[in-house]
């Protein structure tokens, strides 16, 4: 029987919260790094100087974001091993790697040439100065890479295997770890969220500049790249999506369902519930407006292929947790000394199984024992919240159709060039700044509350994966997250907005607004 | 390519250099971010010092990402019952590590001299902390660590976030910060001048021979008084990693035996006396390259001591020795040895070569002159 369910819930909220914050800062460095690369770009084409300031005055807001993104970062590197000991060693073996891989590879890049990038503007050549820039860039790209085929691997564990002897999952292949589907796709989509919240911060700005006619030159060449970059990053999140990754994997199948609030299998092509409220106990979808035959736009999956309903999906797991329950019964054999060849083949027969026996644990120890109502339960724990998720996911996607709309219309303005001049568009880009952190925290709760009740899909339950702590210490360390981060966070906020209000003055240059006398004449 | 048993001496190895990596580099950033408040008396003092290490503290920093991230790789039973089994410990240090990167970056936002202390004693705070718990952290390796693991591989802790600080590691800790200080000033006499250089030299004239003082009484402790844990002569090498399958028998005050078995490892307590020894003297000389070498050789040999000392021990546990963790059963499968040492093999130069290439275009003395000119360019 299990007992730790409080220290559970509490690493649960740790973790979401941290991760969740580290997030609000990870988009805009993945997005801002590649912005200011190509404006640093124009520069040491044109050499007009106005790039290289705009380089600078974002560099600067780009500086204030990244500090928090690394102080939020390192939390999360250690606190698989703080709050989810067994976790780390179930599957270190294959995760610990991967996350070797990214300090290694892309980590000491990025971290290395940051200093560069802001120190090193008056002892490196323009183009050695550019080769920096590019070269963070890409690192921050890089790591993103790595975390999100650690990510990817949680939701669809390929290229590893439970090893009797040690008791954890051990890695087969590293190719297909590293060329996971589930990961690639998942990369494509969260970087180009990350480029899509990098251009509308620097849109939302550059317009508040404009409708202040505060510094209109720097202001205008800002929002027109931010616009070019923004309108082809948000096409690609959407058009791209991570869509596709959700043909892979049995976590994956469910999570859609979930999302689509799909209870019963449907012929193909299943429509799409635009809203409607999901009801858990009932397995039903009440008050469902569908749209007949639109997977569509969305959901650009396939059309002939059926979507398996969630009551399927459960179902089919009670076979599962049966098949595991016999592995885990030739698994207690085998660990009690019982080296007969039938054994192991019967284990071997099972053992991808395992997983979901491992569900049992919450109500017996020696789950091979469980009784059918037990495996009801464990049945239905089996599936996540349905409700959240298809909210979340409604959210997500609402806020970027409306970042499309804001990134075409401001695009079509540039290049009819008429930017600056529609108050309405450059009033909606500012207050918009929000959305694409709405839409990537969102994404990020779909992904993961999706894959409960799983901390690595079908393989080893969340409930399972923690330290043995106890639970006053999670909230000592919680509250103290709650408080450093808010804290935090506050304070970084108050600099961001201190430094857009001064603009590219903060450079002290002497040529912007605020440190000019014929300047202020054009403010009203 | 190489066998199991190869494979986890060289991973072994590959850690060490992974953690003389952090030591050496961020070794003297947590120095300088502790003598900070105290060789700084006014804000253009401060700010050369900060600056000192400015441009590369950050690239510094990810010896100790990447050690975790190689840790949980590697030993992941390691990793994991050792962080969560000093859960307090490693989450305060994680608290006062998140607070280096604001306090580099937003203590020159703003003018206010109120503001710009505030942070100034946060980076303080973010640099003693952690290296005083680290330190801790090695005294307790040193003596064993209070866990068992029961048969799904669950690891327990024993003991109580008090036992940690035990006047031994405590002892450790306090040692670490002192070195790390020395290491610290050493840097900071080779990369400032004037009245700073001036300061940073008073300080390892007169705190040197102190250091080396505690550092012999704690040498002294350890060969005398701590336990050594021994495997048995037909332990395996090269099975499968499961650390229930063996026995462990403790020798008391076996140190000083387990050197003079093997007396080759002697050759790590020598480098890491010579070295302070010398990095004191050159320091006093003004000899200052040579010095901050002579330092990074100390802080090696007080490392490789320690980690001859417990080989091939990893993780010792005082409640239940069966349950240690060694190399040879607390490691990763052979194949994620073997994919990581050749990820290494090939990315850990490049990392050097271009760390280097960022220390030559950054290297220089650092002067108030040079801030002075670029007031809102630097940290």
């Amino acid at each position: 029987m299990f007992t730790g369910e409080e220290v559970v819930n509490l690493s649960r909220l740790q973790f979401g919260l941290t991760a969740m914050y580290h997030f609000l800062f990870v988009p805009l460095t993945l997005g801002l790094s590649f912005i200011i690369a190509i404006m640093e770009s124009v520069y040491v084409m044109t050499h007009k100087e106005v790039y290289k300031d705009m380089a600078k005055f974002w560099g600067k807001l780009f500086g204030i974001n990244f500090a928090m993104g690394v102080t939020t970062g390192l939390t999360l590197e250690f606190q698989f091993g703080t709050n989810w000991a067994y976790y780390s060693h179930y599957v270190g073996d294959i995760f610990g790697a991967i996350l070797a891989s990214e300090g290694l590879m892309a980590f000491f890049l990025e971290s290395t040439l940051v200093g560069l990038f802001f120190f090193g503007w008056n002892r490196l050549t323009k183009v050695q100065h550019l080769t920096v820039t590019w070269l963070m860039a890409f690192g921050t790209n890089l790591s993103a890479l790595w975390i999100l085929i650690a990510n990817g691997w949680m939701q669809y564990p390929v290229g590893a295997e439970f090893n009797y002897e040690t008791l954890r999952m051990e890695l087969t292949s590293f190719a297909d770890v590293f060329f996971n589907p589930v990961a690639q796709v998942k990369f494509v989509h969260t970087v180009a969220a990350g480029y899509v919240t990098g251009s509308m911060f620097v849109l939302g700005i550059s317009a508040w500049y404009m409708r202040k006619r505060q510094d209109l030159g720097f202001a205008r060449r800002s929002f027109a790249v931010a616009t070019s970059f923004g309108l082809a990053s948000i096409l690609s999140v959407i058009v791209l999506g991570d869509e596709s990754g959700y043909s892979a994997g049995e976590t994956q199948k469910v999570k859609l369902a979930a999302i689509e609030s799909e209870w019963e299998t449907h012929e193909a092509p299943a429509g799409f519930t635009v809203i409607g409220f999901p009801d858990q106990e009932a397995e039903t979808t009440h008050f469902a407006v569908k749209i007949p035959y639109v997977l569509g736009l969305i959901a650009t999956r396939s059309v002939d292929e059926e979507v398996k309903g969630l009551t399927e999906l459960r179902t089919e797991n009670i076979d599962k947790i049966r098949n595991g329950m016999i592995a885990y019964r030739e698994l207690e054999k085998m660990r009690g000394g019982d080296q007969r060849p039938e054994t192991r083949a019967l284990f071997e027969e099972h053992k991808n199984n395992l997983g979901h026996a491992l569900l049992l644990k919450r109500y017996i120890d020696d789950v091979s024992q469980a009784d059918e109502a037990m495996i009801q339960q464990a049945s239905k724990d089996s599936l996540p919240r349905v409700a959240p998720l298809f909210w979340a996911f409604r959210v997500m996607v609402a806020s970027g159709f409306l970042m499309l709309f804001i990134f075409a219309a401001s695009f079509y303005y540039c290049a009819t060039r008429r930017a600056g001049q529609q108050q309405w568009l450059m009033r909606l880009a500012t207050w918009s700044i929000p959305l694409p952190w709405i839409a990537s925290e969102m994404g990020w709760f779909v992904a993961e509350n999706g894959r409960q009740p799983w901390t690595i899909s079908g393989v080893l339950p969340t409930f399972l994966s923690v330290s043995e702590i106890s639970p006053s210490d999670v909230y000592l360390s919680l509250i103290g997250f709650a408080v450093f981060y808010t804290a935090l966070l506050v304070v970084e906020l108050f600099l961001m907005f201190k430094f857009i209000r001064l603009g590219p003055s903060s450079l002290h240059t002497g040529k912007y607004h605020f440190e000019t006398a014929e300047t202020p004449a054009i403010a009203h | 390519m190489f066998d199991y048993e190869t494979l986890r001496v060289i991973w072994w190895l590959f850690m060490g250099v992974l953690i003389s990596g952090f030591i050496l580099s961020s070794g003297f950033d947590l120095g300088v971010g502790i003598l900070l408040p105290f060789f700084g008396r006014d804000d253009m003092q401060r700010r050369v010092l900060l600056n000192s290490i400015g441009p590369t503290w950050e690239g510094n920093q990810v010896w100790l990402v990447t050690l975790g991230g190689a840790m949980f790789a590697v030993w992941p039973l390691v990793y994991a019952t050792l962080f969560s089994g000093l859960y307090l410990a490693m989450i305060l240090v994680l608290f006062t590590l998140f607070l280096r990167p604001p306090a580099f970056d937003y203590r020159g936002k703003l003018e206010s001299p109120k503001w710009r202390s505030t942070w100034d004693w946060v980076l303080f705070t973010g640099s003693a902390v952690p290296t005083l718990l680290l330190g801790v952290l090695v005294g307790n390796l040193i003596r064993g660590v209070p866990f068992h693991l029961n048969h799904e591989l669950r690891s327990f802790y024993d003991g109580s976030f008090f036992d940690l600080l035990n006047p031994f590691s405590l002892l450790c800790g306090v040692m670490a910060v002192l070195l790390l200080m020395l290491h610290g000033a050493i840097y900071l006499q080779w990369r400032t001048e004037g009245e700073l250089y001036f300061r940073a030299r008073a300080f390892v004239s007169r705190f040197g021979l102190i250091i080396l003082g505690l550092l012999t009484l704690l040498a002294v402790w350890v060969l005398l008084s701590m336990d050594v844990y021994r495997l048995p002569d037909d332990a395996l090498f090269n099975a499968a990693s499961n650390p229930l399958a063996k026995t462990v028998e403790k020798q008391s005050g076996g140190w000083l035996a387990h050197f003079f078995l093997h007396p080759w490892m002697l050759f790590a307590p020598i480098t890491a006396y010579a070295g302070l020894w010398a990095a004191y003297l050159l320091a006093r000389e003004h000899t200052c390259k040579a010095a901050f070498i002579a330092s990074c050789f100390g802080l090696l040999g007080v490392l490789f001591t320690v980690g001859f000392g417990l080989f091939p021990f990893l993780l010792i546990s005082s409640t239940d020795p069966g349950s240690s963790l060694t190399i040879w059963d607390g490691s990763a499968s052979h194949l994620t040895l073997s994919i990581t040492f050749w990820i290494t093999v090939v990315f850990l130069p490049i990392v050097l070569m271009y760390t280097r290439w960022a220390y030559k275009v950054m290297w220089g003395p650092v002067t108030e002159k040079m801030i002075s000119e670029d007031k809102h360019g630097w940290y």
